[in-house]
């Protein structure tokens, strides 16, 4: 089985591009182009060198020794949440940057939930000075106020999204409006591997540094080609995308992907896609989401504002649906248990997406002495309000 | 031959399709509002299915939408408001929406319902060209639903012949590559568009739509194609005056007639 994007951009029955045609021309060029910029030496030259001098790559692979012992198993934290403004989001802004650069594209608008992507976009636009704006649910801004006052701060525009649920589907929503209007000069940087084709790939790809690392590390380090499984926390899926994507086709390797069941999953109250959602169209792509009998899309809740996205990227679809990747859920609770745990017995203050990754070590089952690789995709300062409601 | 087809044979100038959300600004308004029109003299129908994602509508209509959603709209509800629209009118009606209400439904059975209510056409601005031909286009036939797809300004003559070739009811050309309901006067950068898809002669019928407000912005898109569709300017119609005599000054002041009484 392949795991790879099709010419049309499906990953087995899911991907594509369901897209209005006010927006074919843009993701036309994109998808004619991509492959080739992302390839070219230039391109190479330029994203491997800010990777290093500017993001600070590779980030570490740490072997986690105490939570190794607790587990009976060989834990490695892949440490995206020490790349510059703190999780593993500026690796895709700062590829898309340089495409929409070689584009010839002048302004740059994005959408974000908790603000790290917006964050991320805003930092490339002010490296490369380029016009940003970044289109923020009008609840998330509230609720997100520290990561708005960076994004400002960094010479970015945030524009509430005031229709719908005022969240992270809207604000993606919005910026697809805005990318109809604005067609000639503007680039859409996606922060996940979910939208329309090329999309879900261009972003894996611009993601896959993680794994590609994890590999190279693990080898060096243990002398083994390749884990037993790779866990990561699956919102639209960009940080678990990269950290799988080098062991798609090592069948060895599980994959597990960790959804936000937020108040569990039967409460009406969650964010477990892969088992709430049903095969549909969301931000121009066929996946699994959530939605009503009508097709109406469902919001989402999780108390981390990075998981509560309505659907999962495509290829994860593909992942679950054919088997190759194993979900687990995580709720607030046992994420929130699972953050402080880390903070006191290996000294990392995780982000609440990132906790759910750690909890689902309670839930999977695994031999004693397994290889086991966690991508710590975020840092939690920007969660520390969240964690001081919990702390007793 | 289908209503629409009927429609263009019988008239190829100064087409007004009027688009308006089902469900708004009540509940149950859909029906009155078709017949309203209909007397009020526009020639077809465009009605929209509230979706809580409408990525290719601007706020006007994203407004009714969530409306129409709030007042409890559902597929099932429209085709039974639908259900003896036949029998009181004539005018041709297509649906608008977005693809994953469709999937939803079930494809063949929303085609099926279409059908059944005597609905004529589809627009579901995201349904890729290439996916409805090779999945749809025969279902279309089976059931006697037009298909009609979008132009935008961008769109390259391959395209152009592209989206002529997969639609049969009209084609639908974006006047401006915005969402709906945006400026309403009509560019010179418009007229060189609307000038240069004249000239390629496509065979299906062409309606200019997006930003047209008023009874200016109107002839200048009737005399660059067969006719119009105005959306978001009668939505706000709706949201000012919903009534029936509100509906017949809103198309004369649209048609530039006086209102009779």
């Amino acid at each position: 089985m392949t795991f790879n994007v099709n010419e049309e951009g499906f990953y087995g029955a899911f991907g594509g591009a369901f897209i209005p045609e006010m927006l074919y021309p843009n993701i036309e060029t994109l998808r004619s182009n991509y492959l080739n910029i992302i390839q070219s030496d230039s391109f190479q030259t330029e994203y491997q060198y800010l990777l290093k001098q500017y993001v600070g790559r590779p980030t570490p692979l740490y072997f986690a020794e105490r939570l190794s012992n607790e587990f009976k198993a060989k834990i490695y934290l892949k440490r995206e949440d020490l790349c510059h403004t703190g999780a593993h989001k500026v690796n895709n802004t700062i590829g898309q940057i340089l495409i929409a650069k070689k584009l010839g594209k002048k302004r740059i608008i994005a959408e974000t939930g908790a603000g790290q992507h917006g964050v991320a976009t805003a930092t490339v636009c002010a490296l490369m000075g380029l016009n940003c704006i970044v289109y923020m649910g009008s609840v998330d801004i509230e609720r997100q106020a520290p990561n708005v006052a960076r994004m400002k701060m960094l010479g970015a525009e945030v524009r509430p999204a005031t229709s719908g649920s005022q969240t992270l589907k809207d604000a993606t929503n919005e910026a697809i409006r805005d990318w109809i209007a604005n067609p000639a000069d503007t680039h859409y940087i996606i922060g996940s591997v979910v939208g329309p084709h090329p999309y879900p790939d261009m972003v894996t790809r611009l993601q896959a540094i993680i794994s590609e690392e994890i590999r190279w590390q693990l080898k060096e380090q243990t002398g083994k080609e390749t884990p037993d499984a790779v866990i990561a926390c699956v919102g639209g899926g960009s940080n678990a995308a990269g950290a799988y994507y080098h062991f798609l086709e090592e069948e060895k390797t599980r994959l597990i992907a960790v959804e936000a069941a937020g108040h569990g999953i039967d409460s009406g109250e969650s964010a477990a896609t892969s088992v709430l959602g049903s095969k549909g169209i969301i931000h121009g792509s066929r996946t699994l989401l959530m939605q009503d009998e009508d097709g109406q899309i469902i919001e989402p809740y999780s108390i981390s504002a990075g998981l509560d996205y309505p659907g999962i990227g495509p290829l994860h679809a593909h992942l679950i649906r054919s088997k190759r990747a194993e979900a687990i859920s995580i709720t607030d609770q046992e994420a929130i248990d699972a953050a402080f745990h880390l903070s006191r017995i290996e000294g990392i203050i995780p982000a609440l997406e990132t906790a759910h990754a750690f909890a689902a070590l309670h839930k999977m089952k695994f031999n004693q002495d397994d290889c086991l690789v966690i991508n710590l995709s975020g840092r939690g300062d920007k969660d520390l309000g969240t964690y001081q409601k919990f702390m007793k | 031959m289908s209503r629409l087809k009927k429609l263009f044979e019988r008239k190829s100038k100064d087409i007004l399709n009027i688009y308006f959300t089902a469900g708004f600004p009540e509940l149950n308004d859909t029906a009155r509002i078709i017949l309203a029109l209909d007397n009020a003299g526009a020639d077809l129908l465009e009605i929209g299915m509230p979706y809580s994602d409408p990525m290719a509508d601007g706020e006007t209509i994203q407004r009714s939408g969530s409306k129409a959603l709030k007042n409890g709209m559902k597929l099932n509800i429209l085709f039974e408001q639908l259900e003896s629209i036949r029998t009181k009118t004539e005018i041709p009606i297509v649906l608008m929406g977005y693809f994953n209400q469709v999937m939803q439904f079930g494809e063949e059975a929303f085609f099926a319902a279409c059908a059944r209510v005597g609905v004529d056409g589809l627009i579901l601005p995201d349904l890729p060209l290439e996916v409805f031909a090779r999945e749809y286009q025969d279902l279309y036939t089976k059931y006697n639903l037009e298909s009609t797809f979008l132009l935008s300004p961008h769109s390259d003559e391959n395209r152009i012949r592209r989206v002529d070739e997969l639609s049969t009811g009209f084609v639908y050309m974006v006047a401006d590559a915005s969402i709906t309901g945006g400026a309403n006067d009509i560019s010179a950068e418009q007229i060189a568009y609307f000038k240069r898809i004249e000239k390629l002669e496509l065979t299906t019928p062409r309606l200019i739509g997006f930003g047209i407000s008023d009874h200016k912005a109107f002839v200048s898109a009737c005399q660059n194609a067969n006719g119009a569709i105005i959306g978001s300017a009668f939505i706000r119609q709706l949201e000012k005056d919903p009534s029936d005599q509100g509906i017949t000054e809103f198309i004369s002041s649209i048609r530039g007639s006086k209102v009779e009484i």
